[in-house]
């Protein structure tokens, strides 16, 4: 076993050997553009491109012509949105989405705030489930879309995505998915789950980075957005600029190996993630899971280790990668966000650890990661006040303290 | 992050660490911070009567590696000295010793503050017991 162990597989996967394999070629001998309409160089690309969009289609169950290629997943969502705000802006200026969400889907939210338009931030509950119910009552007339993500980032919850897309069809409001998370790791079917509009990113799902894509159902209802690249017209019009034809190559192997190997993948993952959980939570009192293990990806464990701040247990675990929601750890010295609009208190949000496993990681590692994470864990809090007063009967929650 | 080797090596290997008896009227505690914040200290110093220099600091930190390493740092210094000198301790003596990067700095304030505290508790419990030795 090699260290560093990588376990932080929602930021980012590595390149699957065989999806390195699929890319080369197009790096050298058939460099060509895929707009290049007159030679054989053109025609290659075009082709390696068409194959790579009907991969990405079948694992969704879209087809090719509604695959629209960009950058990566935040290009996607900043497409979805922005482009379905402008399309629409006669028919209404209502966005709905959720407090969970990604930094890319709120931060395009607030930008169109600040151009008139309104955008309902829905709160979840203490599962990170949004409630239906309260999803039909935010809708208005003037409501245009719902953009709720399909699988949260940190907590791995699973969004009732089919129900929210039958509510936004029966209300005739376009339903955009932030699939990141999701596509490729457990099934996911645009027709079934309701969605007009899903985005997607290759470097998630064991392919390169800088390349995305963004599903833009064509019928019932065809979905229409205002392009916010403008130039040469590819990608029907959404999308100008040239592909990037090594990494659509590369995005449609990972999206092929994903679409193969899920069911036995996410089972291997599903054991070692229970197995993981099962170790630390039989070896240390005080854990928290955040977030419903019901409705969950089966390669996501986030946890609070209560009374230990989680950048000193980041420190103690260094030769393993994972993340933490303290705000320590963070570019805003805030908690976070997520964990919070679940109600988990800054105190135990400080402390929360997040694991996500991947292809490449083995039984022996989580071994090793559980038993360092019990160590460390009970080491810190040998060192920790709040664990000693905990244990001898203080109230935490009705102390005095003397913050700054 | 990258933290410096003297972060490391009281984060690996914290010195003091403990508590004192609080009920000892030798014994100044101070415990600040919170842990909505993410940064709790207790900090507590034994007085010794004879000669009025600190012989005893025992610390206990929630927070992140500066922020043990801060207070670690903090009892290594205490012991030895009298009350006035541990009040003079300032937070950039520990920013300086720990190079701690600038959006640490706020660990050594806290340090300083759980010393200032533990002192502030034992100089009170010490005026608390004057009149009661009096009358006995």
């Amino acid at each position: 076993m090699k260290t560093p162990i990588y376990f932080d597989n929602h930021a980012t996967t590595p390149v699957d050997p065989r999806v390195v394999d699929a890319m080369m070629p197009y790096f050298t001998g058939k460099f060509g553009n895929a707009a290049s309409r007159n030679h054989s160089f053109g025609w290659e690309a075009e082709k390696a491109v068409d194959d790579a969009r009907k991969k990405i289609a079948d694992l969704i169950g879209a087809t090719a012509k509604e695959i629209v290629f960009t950058s990566g997943a935040t290009e996607s969502d900043n497409l979805a949105i922005k482009g379905v705000a402008e399309m629409y802006a006669e028919k209404g200026n209502h966005i709905i989405t959720a407090a969970t969400e990604h930094k890319a889907i709120l931060d395009t939210c607030k930008k169109l705030e600040k151009h008139g338009y309104r955008v309902t931030y829905m709160p979840v509950k203490g599962d990170g489930l949004v409630d239906l119910d309260m999803l039909r009552d935010t809708i208005t007339d003037k409501t245009i879309l719902i953009t709720l993500m399909y699988a949260n980032n940190e907590i791995g919850v699973v969004q009732p995505v089919k129900e929210i897309g039958k509510i936004a069809h029966e209300k005739g409001v376009l339903f955009h998915t932030d699939g990141v998370q999701a596509v490729g790791k457990i099934p996911v079917n645009v027709i079934q789950d309701n969605i007009d509009l899903m985005s997607m990113s290759a470097h998630k799902i064991y392919g390169p980075k800088g390349v995305g894509a963004l599903y833009v159902r064509r019928k019932s209802p065809r979905v229409q957005l205002t392009a916010q690249m403008d130039g040469g017209g590819h990608e029907r019009g959404m999308r100008s600029g040239t592909l990037n034809v090594t990494g659509i190559v590369g995005m449609g192997e990972a999206c092929a190996i994903c679409h193969r190997e899920m069911p036995e993948e996410s089972k291997r993952l599903r054991h070692l993630r229970d197995k993981l959980r099962n170790r630390l939570e039989s070896e240390l009192d005080e854990v928290f899971i955040n977030g419903t293990m019901e409705h969950r990806l089966p390669h996501n464990l986030n946890i609070s280790f209560a009374y230990v701040e989680g950048e000193s247990l980041l420190m103690g675990i260094n030769d393993i990668a994972v993340s933490s929601g303290s705000a320590c750890t963070s570019a805003t010295l805030e908690p976070s966000y997520v964990l919070k609009a679940l109600g988990v208190g800054d105190d135990l949000a400080h402390t929360s650890i997040r694991f996500g496993l991947g292809r490449f990681n083995t039984e022996e590692e989580v071994d090793y990661v559980a038993g360092r994470v019990i160590e460390v864990v009970k080491r810190l809090r040998e060192l920790s006040p709040l664990y000693e007063m905990a244990k001898e009967g203080v109230d935490l929650s009705k102390v005095q303290w003397a913050a700054e | 992050m990258a933290y410096s080797d003297k972060v490391l090596d009281h984060y690996n290997h914290p010195r003091n660490v403990g508590s004192l008896d609080r009920n000892d009227p030798n014994v100044g505690t101070g415990m600040v911070g919170a842990p909505e914040c993410g940064d709790v200290m207790k900090l507590q110093v034994k007085v010794d009567e004879a000669t009025g220099t600190i012989s005893e600091a025992k610390f206990k930190t929630f927070g992140c590696g500066s922020a043990i390493a801060s207070s670690s740092l903090a009892t290594e210094w205490l012991k030895g000295k009298s009350v006035d000198e541990a009040l003079a301790i300032k937070n950039t003596d520990i920013v300086n010793e720990l190079s701690l990067p600038p959006v640490k700095i706020h660990c050594s304030v806290l340090a300083e503050d759980a010393i200032k505290a533990a002192i502030t508790d034992y100089k009170r419990k010490q005026e608390e017991r004057k009149p009661v030795q009096a009358t006995a």
